[in-house]
């Protein structure tokens, strides 16, 4: 084979494309710039390591099913490890939002960044409140039926029923996490690539 | 007894406390979570980072 055979092959022009952008030093770094020695960068990564004890919590509550988590001590003690794991998911998601915007952490390209971030909150959200309502209880009863109204008035009612268990537990389990662990990843290579923005003093040139 | 053990700290079973103020109306919970997020902010961004002063006498 030539070589202008083989730089057309995908495979090559997919590794070319990937690892131009992303060399893997600058995928897993050794140093950070001095000005990320601070707590504050420290919350998004909170924020992933709250969703693993989610998921895995999550996965759990799967295995052993409502009965299990309504009326074991075990079960109990899971089902509220996940709850308490999404309240300090939100917390940190919410202290990571504020640093980035009062870092104005969009500058110099990272408008994606930021808004596969925004993104990720709304999925939060809705991840949220489908598992509310997938407590099959009455606390998810008395949800469901205030939500609906919410919903049906905004007209995403035709496609999205909150009193409709089924497609609420899906969505709980299968398509919002997948959204959710998709979204992070993109999120955090989307980090790497451009690398942490600057102090705003440092590079005013680049505020845009 | 395990039950106990793994129990709440304080017992949250029960209707739950809501400040009111004008048309303000937050819960109890709602209000403790907040005040807590805004206080840890303004602590990552005052309190030390530990190794830090390590790096600086490195250099
Ligand atoms: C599931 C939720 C989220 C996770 C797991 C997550 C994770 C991360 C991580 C690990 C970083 C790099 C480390 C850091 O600076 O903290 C980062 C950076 C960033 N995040 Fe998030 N994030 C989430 C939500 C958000 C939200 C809601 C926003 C804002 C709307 C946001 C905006 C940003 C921006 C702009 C950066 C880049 C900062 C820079 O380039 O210096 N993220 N995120």
């Amino acid at each position: 084979m030539s070589t202008s055979e083989i730089d057309r092959q995908w495979t090559t022009r997919l590794r070319k494309r990937t690892f131009g952008k992303l060399p893997p030093e600058k995928m897993l770094p050794d140093t950070q710039p001095s000005y990320v020695s601070s707590w504050i960068y420290v919350f998004g990564v909170a924020t992933i390591s709250s969703l693993v004890v989610v998921i895995a919590t999550g996965c759990v509550l799967a295995i052993f099913g409502p009965a299990w988590w309504h009326t074991s001590n075990v079960g109990h003690f899971v089902n509220s490890m996940h709850l308490w794991s999404v309240e300090i998911f939100f917390f940190s998601m919410v202290i990571h939002l504020w640093g980035k915007y009062f870092m104005a952490a969009w500058r110099g390209g990272r408008a994606l960044t930021w808004i596969t971030g925004m993104v990720l909150f709304l999925c939060s959200i809705v991840t949220a409140l489908t598992g509310y309502v997938s407590q099959s209880n009455f606390d998810s009863q008395w949800i469901s039926t205030q939500a609906k109204d919410a919903i049906n008035g905004s007209g995403g009612g035709a496609f999205f029923n909150l009193l409709n268990g089924g497609q609420m537990l899906m969505w709980h389990i299968v398509l919002m996490p997948l959204i959710l662990v998709l979204l992070v990843g993109v999120h955090v290579v989307l980090v790497r690539i451009k690398g942490v923005v600057p102090p705003i003093e440092e590079n005013a040139g680049a505020v845009q | 007894m395990s039950s106990f053990l793994i129990g709440a700290l304080i017992n949250l079973n029960h209707p739950d406390h809501y400040f009111q103020w004008h048309i303000f109306d937050i819960s109890a919970a709602n209000a403790i979570v907040i005040i807590l997020m805004l206080a840890t902010f303004i602590g990552a961004l005052l309190l030390p980072f530990p190794g830090r002063r390590r790096r600086k006498e490195n250099q």
